[in-house]
This record gives structure tokens, sequence and C-alpha cells, in this order.
């Protein structure tokens, strides 16, 4: 048995949105933007997914969701042309973000910071929780943008981004969130939230690679990153990813009609999953479960280092991950598990399991039967349960 | 960059087959008891290296029979990745048989090799070499347990980079001899810096005492200082070697260099030796001067009459 819960880092494309796709790689693969008939064929199959993707996060037509490559570009976009706009033109020289958005976010404010940008690092509360007061205690007259994504890719955790959404509209200051982990998994609506940007990507809700899409409000409106043939609108320029559009309105679309299903069968697996770890002597989790979004556990066997558990588990044919993709080949630890403050000696060993809607229960059982399998050989030759003799020293709590 | 820099594999593809058994099936995993070393007629050590909230650490049992040291039985436990179980595992392994003495001598260099399918390919990927230096740290704590002595008096160097285990004295030598500004040369030229990446600069995987960058900005000072004193003549006998390369160097740019680009060609300076009262300096052809049967005749005597004439009369000069 193959098992894949690893479905904040990427989902399987859903059958009917492959199937929605096909025909715009070798029957309509016109240009949308000539003037002939292979154009004319992608016009209202890319207009239907342009007002599903509307739609899925209640935007109204007059604000812009462009589509972009990945929300890698999307979040690039929102922190490199609020430089250009505020922080270069000297109106604004200061952001706000938290401490644990994605690389996407804080390698874009480590670079504005190097380009002379004061930039605040929100701490996150021992749940793991970015609480709305400390964002306001924050702002100055000189902040040019507050940046907090909707849910945390490693805990689950949910941010208050409709308070923070209202902090950021009474002091006039610009509100980006990176809504890549929320989509199909909490109601995400502009308008309620008061957003002016929110970022998504279609392959975190069974979507295509590849692309992504931000939000942005009416009268908000950035200086474009990418110049060009004036595509989307002149806000990002460059032949319209047809067959992907499709794919994210198709994606989008179902999302929105299994966000009950994830919010209740899907939690109800993931639950049954976070029992039986738990089950487990010597397990913790962070972030109540009524705080995380339905499909996500992050959770630490004292004593069994992350990357071993992951390759014991891949070796039952079972995917997790140690924290974001992109950061699983270095050696450090779990940014979360920093930031929360979690016992020092739990800090490498946090395992993110994460489900979609395409888990089933037999899986968990599989998965259930696999951790513990995996937790009692790996404690086996930990040396954190390891024998002493009387007297001895421990010098495993010391740092080297 | 480049092709093979832009796609990121999987670090588990770079296992040795051997580390991956290892990870699997540990054999020397396990403990020693009391009960045990005594069964043996051998005295227990156990020692410890590393933390959990480092991200690895291990435990080493040692049975050492006291007439004549030898280490009868080695078992680890360990908390850490695959290769750290893998690499205390061999570690173990090697320890088994010798005198405490000998397995003093292990590097996590003999561990790595030991992993290898094949002589040359490397048993793990760069960033974690780390690994096998904890497995290396372990035995000179559970040697100095056994001696009743300080771990620190195994080294009689200083190590900044561990997992190359290159020590502070060769990388000083190096960067002044090969005038290095880079942490990239630096990698280059002896491997520092290539693993684990923590003797760089501060905020890697582990805190050092003194960084590769430390090392880079000290010789930058001292060229500061060079250039500084550079008003004050100094006879070619008095300079340090930094400087007489300097010195040479520049005479050689001023008189030589633009001569043998003309002609397709240049040169570099290899080592100046002290040889009785003679200075050698060693130098390389290259480009097409390195194949012109002149340069071993009449540019060799413009060189060396150059040089004599500026800086020093013993000047003797070698082509390799
Ligand atoms: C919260 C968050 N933001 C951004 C991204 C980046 O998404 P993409 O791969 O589309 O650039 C991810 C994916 O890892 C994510 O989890």
């Amino acid at each position: 048995m193959r098992v894949y819960l690893d479905n904040n880092a990427t989902t399987i494309v859903d059958p009917h949105v492959f199937e929605e796709m096909e025909p715009f790689f070798v029957q309509k693969y016109g240009n949308p933007n000539s003037l002939h008939q292979f154009a004319s064929d992608t016009h209202k199959p890319l207009k239907e997914a342009m007002q599903k993707i509307y739609a899925g996060i209640h935007a109204p037509n007059e604000d812009s969701v462009v589509i972009t490559s990945c929300a890698t570009e999307s979040n690039n976009w929102v922190f490199k042309s609020i430089y250009f706009d505020y922080i270069l033109t000297g109106r604004k020289n200061h952001i706000i973000i938290s401490e644990v958005e994605h690389p996407s976010v804080i390698a874009c404010a480590r670079f504005l910071e190097s380009k002379g940008c004061k930039v605040t690092y929100l701490p996150i509360n021992s749940e793991g929780i970015i609480e709305a007061h400390t964002v306001s205690a924050f702002i100055t007259d000189k902040t040019a943008l507050v940046s907090i994504m909707w849910v945390n890719n490693e805990t689950g955790a949910i941010f208050p981004i409709h308070e923070i959404g209202e902090i950021c509209k009474a002091k006039g200051v610009l509100f980006h969130t990176d809504a890549v982990q929320a989509i199909g998994k909490v109601p995400v609506d502009v308008q309620l939230a008061n957003v002016d940007y929110l970022t998504m990507s279609a392959h975190k809700f069974h979507g295509p690679k590849g692309v992504g899409a931000l939000y942005i409000k009416k009268g908000k409106e950035l200086t474009p990153l990418f110049h060009g043939g004036s595509q989307m609108g002149g806000l990002r320029s460059g032949t319209l990813n047809v067959a992907g559009i499709v794919g994210m309105g198709k994606a989008m679309e179902q999302a929105i009609d299994s966000l009950d299903f994830e919010m209740h069968d899907v939690k109800e697996l993931r639950d049954r999953l976070e029992d039986a770890v738990l089950a487990i002597k010597d397990t913790f989790v962070v972030t109540p479960r009524e705080k995380r979004a339905s499909n996500t556990i992050l959770v630490s066997f004292r004593g069994v280092e992350g990357e071993a558990m992951l390759w014991d588990l891949n070796r039952q044919g079972i995917a997790a991950s140690t924290g974001s993709a992109c950061a699983s080949e270095d050696l450090e630890s779990n940014p979360v598990m920093e930031a929360i403050g979690a016992e020092a000696d739990l800090a490498h060993t946090a395992i993110r399991f994460s489900l979609s809607r395409y888990t089933t229960s037999e899986e968990i059982d599989f998965v259930i039967d696999a951790v513990n399998t995996a937790v009692e050989r790996l404690r086996g030759i930990s040396s954190s349960y390891a024998y002493a003799p009387e007297g001895h020293e421990s010098g495993l709590s010391v740092g080297h | 960059m480049g092709i093979d820099s832009l796609i990121g594999g999987t670090i588990w593809d770079e296992y040795s087959d051997k580390v991956t058994q290892l990870m699997a099936n540990p054999k020397n995993m396990g403990e020693i008891t009391e009960e045990q070393a005594a069964a043996m007629g051998a005295k227990l050590i156990v020692a410890d290296f590393g933390a959990e909230s480092c991200g690895d650490a291990v435990r080493l049992y040692w049975a050492v029979t006291p007439n004549d040291d030898i280490i009868v039985e080695s078992k680890f436990k360990s908390f850490g990745c695959g290769t750290a179980i893998a690499s205390s595992d061999t570690m173990a392994e090697l320890c088994k048989g010798k005198s405490v003495d000998e397995a003093v001598k292990i590097t996590n260099i003999d561990v790595e090799k030991a992993m290898r399918d094949t002589p040359d390919k490397p048993a793990v990927p760069p960033q974690k070499m780390h690994c096998s230096v904890m497995a290396y740290d372990v035995i000179k704590k559970a040697a100095a347990q056994y001696k009743g002595v300080d771990a620190a008096s195994f080294e009689a160097e200083i190590i900044v980079c561990e997992c190359a285990r290159i020590s502070l004295s060769t990388l000083r030598e190096v960067i002044r001899i090969n005038e290095l500004t880079t942490i990239e040369q630096i990698t280059d030229y002896t491997k520092a810096g290539a693993f684990c990446k923590s003797c760089i600069r501060p905020g890697g995987h582990e805190a050092k005492d003194i960084y590769l960058v430390d090392l880079l900005a000290e010789y930058e000072k001292e060229k500061l200082a060079l250039i500084a004193d550079a008003g004050d003549s100094v006879s070619f006998a008095q300079m340090t070697i930094v400087q007489r390369i300097k010195a040479v160097d520049k005479v050689i740019d001023e008189n030589i260099r633009q001569m043998l680009i003309m002609d397709g060609g240049n040169m570099e300076i290899l080592d100046i030796k002290e040889n009785g009262s003679n200075f050698d300096i060693y130098i390389r052809y290259l480009g097409a001067c390195s194949g012109c049967a002149s340069s071993s005749t009449g540019t060799l005597y413009a060189i060396e009459a150059t040089l004599k004439e500026r800086l020093d009369e013993n000047i003797r000069v070698i082509p390799l």
C-alpha cells in the first residue's frame, strides 16, 4: 500500500480537473490574444474558469484576480511592488509579517530588509497562533504592509485573518494574506476578511502545478512584476496558461463544493489518526484541533528524529514531511517548533501528516500501524531511551 | 549553478547501499550493562555526545579489558537521522578489537570511508558528513573517560572544519599562499566548508569558536596592513612570504606579464622557498608559454634578470 499524507506540499490533481484541462493541449491550443478561431475557442472556458475562481474567494467583479505561475510569484509580486511603490519612493519604510510565514514571504521580507526596509517578525503564541493584537501594536504611520498567512503550512494553525483585516483597514495599512493552505479547508471570503491582496496556488487544492493567483482589491493595484504584452489587463504579462487557468477554475469549484466534506469527513479521519498517535506515550501535538485546518497534524515523538521517522515511514509506503518541502533537505529543525518555544529536545522530532479528501479510512488504519512500528523501532535505537549504568551523568542534554 | 543544481534530488538517493542497509539493520545497536561487562572481565565505559536539541546524539558503550586496554565489545544507541545511525554503527564496529589508543585515531573520515560501496564514491551527501563527526567525537569522550583525561587532550590542533578535518593552521597557510578571498575558493582548495557548512559563518547548524569568514577577514586585514607598509622599503630577505609573493607578482605584472599575454600565454607563481642563501621562485607557464621552447631559455632569462635587478641578487627562477 502507498499512502500519501503530504497534501500540504502538493495534492493529487482531481481527475475532473485533468479532464477539463486536456482539450487545451492538442485541440484548443490557440493563444487567447490572437485574432482567429483558435483563440476564440479558449475565451469561454477561460471566462468560466475566472468566474469560478472569483466565486471561490467571493471577489467582486471590479477587483482583480490575476493568474500567476505559482504562489511564490504572487508573494514576490506583492513584496517587490510594495518596495517599488512605497519604500523606494520614501512614502513608507516598514512592513509586518509573522515569523512563521512560508519561505516565499520570509525571503522577500529579508530581501526588502537588505534594501533598507524595516521588517517586524511577529511571534506566534504557544499554540502556534498569531494574536491579532500583536499586529496592532506594531503598526506605525510608516507601515506599508501587513502580511500574515491564513493557515500555517506546518501546523495547520488558522490565524485570525478577519480581526487582522479589521485592524489594518482601521489603520489604513495594506493587508496581504498568503491563503495557499486555506483554500478548500476553511471558508475564504476576501470581502468579509478585508484583505487587499490574497495569494493562492492551484496545486494545493487538487489543481495543476505552476498556476497561482493574486487577488488585488480595486484601487490597490501594484506595479507589475512582469512587463510585456499586456495580458491580464497589463497587470501580469505573458501568454495565458490556458490549460492551467481552466484547471485552477475547476479545482476551485471542486474545492468549494467539498469544503463541508473537508471540514467534517476529512477532519474525522485526521482526528482518528491524531487520537491514535497521541495514544503512543511521549507524543505531542501543537495547536489545539479546533484551531487548526481539518487536514493537518504536526506531531512530535520524543526520541525519534524526524528524518529517521520519514525514512521508516517511506519504507512502509507512507509519504509525510518534517517541514516545508523546500526546507526538508536542510539540517535545521522545524522553524515552527522553534518559534512555538517547544521543548528544545523536540525541535528535531516534528512530523507533519496532511490529509486530503482523497485519504481513505483504510489508509488511516494502515498509517496508524506503520507509525507504531516505526516509533517502536526508532525508540529502540534511540539514545533518548537508552540504558545507562547507575551514576552515569548523561551528557546528552547539553548542546554541542 | 548548472544543470545539476537546478532541480534538487532527494538526499536519500545519495546514500550508499551500505548506509541504507545499516539504517535498516544497525549491527551494533544495543547496550552493554555493568553485569555484561563484568562477565567479559571488562570495564564498562558509557560516553555521550550531542544533544537531541541539536538534531543528533549518540551514546557509546565499550567493554574494555583493563590488562591490555582492548575494546572487546562496542555498542551504540543514537538519536538522529539514518546517516547518524549508520555512522554510529560503523564507528562502533571500527572500535571493536582495537586498543583504546588505536580507537582514538579513528576519524569521521575513516567512518565515512568504511560506509562507501566503492572507494571513490562518497557514502553520504555533503550535508550529511556532519553525522560522522559525532561518531568521532564520542570515541574521544569514551577514551578520555577510560583514561581519566580531558577529551580535548586527544586533539593536537584546532580543527575549524570538523567534517573535512581541516585545521586552523592549514587554513591560514592555504589562504595566505593562494591569496584566497572567497569561501568558495577555500572550499575548492581544502574542502573546508563543503559539508555541513557550520564552519562558514555563525548561524549554521553548530556554533564554532572560529569561522572561515573570520579567517578571510583576518587575511584581508593583513593585506591592508601590507599595503600600508609598502612605503617602507624592506629588503626582499626581510619580507614575509606573503610580501615576497606580492613583491614578485608586482615586478612581473609591471615588466613581464604584458609581454607574455601578447603572445597568448601567462605565468603564475607557485611558491618561494629559501634555499641556503638563494631564493628559489617556482613558476608555471600558462597558455601558449607552456609549450614554447623559449620559455625555458630566453623568457626565463628575462624573468630572472628582472627579478634579480629589482628585488634580490640571489633569486633563481625555476619553471615547473
Ligand atoms: C503557505 C504557502 N505559501 C506559499 C507556498 C508556495 O507555493 P508555490 O509552490 O505555488 O509557489 C506554499 C507551498 O509550499 C505554502 O505552503
